[in-house]
């Protein structure tokens, strides 16, 4: 359980991280960024992952930070999980970014794990690649060609596997406010809190009228992505919010998801029956939430 | 490949410096270059919480984080608990005698440093509050309990002798 032995950069500017990531992508060496490494330790320890080389972002000040930008909450890649879960700024306009934070392994984790490392890491797991689908998050990234801004439908390609390329870095994440009146959920079964969900689901929606609007619906621990539940949002769409249309929705979202992952501590199906009690319970606490 | 790099890390007050491979967590770095064998090594992947030490005052696993990555940082460990002047036992440490909270100890210290975080941030928190502060902290003796107990008494042992 020792990890295998590598190189060590803690450059000081992004700049510099990416120089480096050019640098070592050039000569055909297998370089991986380190953010809070509360993923990445665990895989060098069991030797999954053996990079030659790691570039460490924990010397860059300058992306630890979390400020608005007009609507937008911008969140720096390197601030911590503890970071964002102590914000007031998060707590107030981001509740269901900030309560999907809590959700995030135990204090410990959170107090070096960081917001950026979850994005990057992509774990199919993760909460946070979730709440972007479901809230439009956007990912910035910087690399040789200059800076881009890419939208979560795009980011997460697979399973621990994002669009960012080999020398470029995620900066930082955009979350756009929480549309007013809009009620929202997140809710996940893990063996123990804090461990890592067998599944989860996040939704939000609003009620106009004595209707659903907006439904968004997304899971999580299922499928090699986190995965909007198409089916279950046009099923609740201009519906009443009742017991029995979540329960309609819930169904026609399990039903249609891909074949769910099979490991040691669920079966397929298992997760799939998740995905339908666990959608319609976030469905009636996200309607419960709405004004 | 792996060239060797300096860290210079403050554990309990006092600096240390060293070379070490980039590779070296700071659990084995406590363990084997400074001899401090108090911070213990469970499941070296981030679950157990066996090796929890405080970096600049935040409970962490110290198997989850390099040495090199603690360059510069203050790094707090179960021997740096007691107090130096009277080799009187922190009152966490007490607590966790006094009501046996503990079996064969082995996860004790991990225990005791997320507590001393938690504490250092309310020295009154409920019963759901100190279980997930340590929900993180597995102890196969399931001495869950008299863990609970042992933070309970702590807790109030530090309110009183912080009170007026």
């Amino acid at each position: 359980m020792k990890a295998a032995p590598f190189d060590y950069h803690a450059p000081p500017t992004v700049d510099s991280a990416v120089a480096l990531l050019q640098r070592f992508e050039s000569e055909g060496i297998d370089a991986k960024v380190l953010a809070g490494g509360q993923s990445l330790m665990p895989m060098l320890n069991m030797r999954v992952a053996r990079p030659q080389v790691l570039i460490d972002l924990g010397r860059i000040a300058a992306l630890d930070y979390i400020r608005t930008e007009n609507s937008m909450l911008a969140i720096g890649a390197m601030t911590s999980k503890r970071a964002a879960e102590d914000s007031a700024l998060v707590r107030e306009r981001q509740p269901l970014f900030h309560a999907a934070t809590q959700l995030i392994g135990h204090r410990p984790i959170r107090n070096r794990g960081t917001v950026g490392g979850s994005f990057a890491h992509a774990d199919p797991a993760a909460e946070y690649p979730a709440v972007a689908l479901v809230q439009d998050i956007q990912m910035k990234a910087q690399g040789p060609h200059g800076v881009r801004v890419v939208p979560a439908r795009e980011f997460f390609v697979t399973y621990m596997t994002t669009c960012l390329e080999a020398a470029e870095v995620l900066t930082e994440v955009r979350i756009p406010a929480l549309p007013p009146g809009i009620g929202w959920s997140i809710q996940e079964f893990a063996k123990r809190d804090g461990d890592l969900a067998l599944a989860g689901v996040v939704a939000t929606l609003r009620v106009v009228k004595g209707v659903c609007e907006d439904v968004r619906i997304a899971a999580f621990g299922v499928n090699a992505t986190a995965v909007r539940l198409a089916a279950a949002e046009a099923a609740l769409q201009g519906r009443p919010p009742t017991p029995e249309n979540f329960a309609r929705a819930a169904a026609a979202g399990a039903e249609a998801l891909e074949e769910p992952i099979a490991d040691v501590h669920a079966t397929p199906a298992y997760r799939r029956q998740l995905v339908r009690v666990y959608t319609g319970r976030c469905l009636a606490e996200a309607s419960a939430r709405a004004t | 490949m792996t060239t060797r790099q300096r860290t210079t890390v403050t554990v309990n007050g006092r600096v240390y410096e060293r070379e070490v491979e980039p590779r070296l967590t700071l659990a084995d770095f406590l363990r084997h270059e400074l001899h401090l064998g108090g911070t213990h090594v469970g499941c070296e992947h981030g679950v157990c919480g066996a090796c929890n030490v405080l970096i600049d005052g935040r409970a962490s696993r110290s198997c989850l984080t390099l040495a090199v990555q603690v360059d510069g940082a203050q790094v707090t460990t179960i021997e740096g608990l007691r107090n130096r002047e009277t080799g009187q036992l922190h009152p966490i440490q007490q607590a966790f005698i006094d009501e046996h909270g503990m079996q064969c100890g082995f996860c004790t210290p991990g225990f005791i440093m997320t507590t001393l975080e938690m504490l250092a941030e309310n020295t009154n928190p409920s019963d759901e509050q100190i279980k997930d502060a340590l929900g993180g902290n597995l102890c196969r003796c399931t001495g869950y309990e008299t863990i609970l107990k042992s933070v309970r008494l702590a807790a109030r042992r530090l309110r009183e002798s912080s009170a007026p």
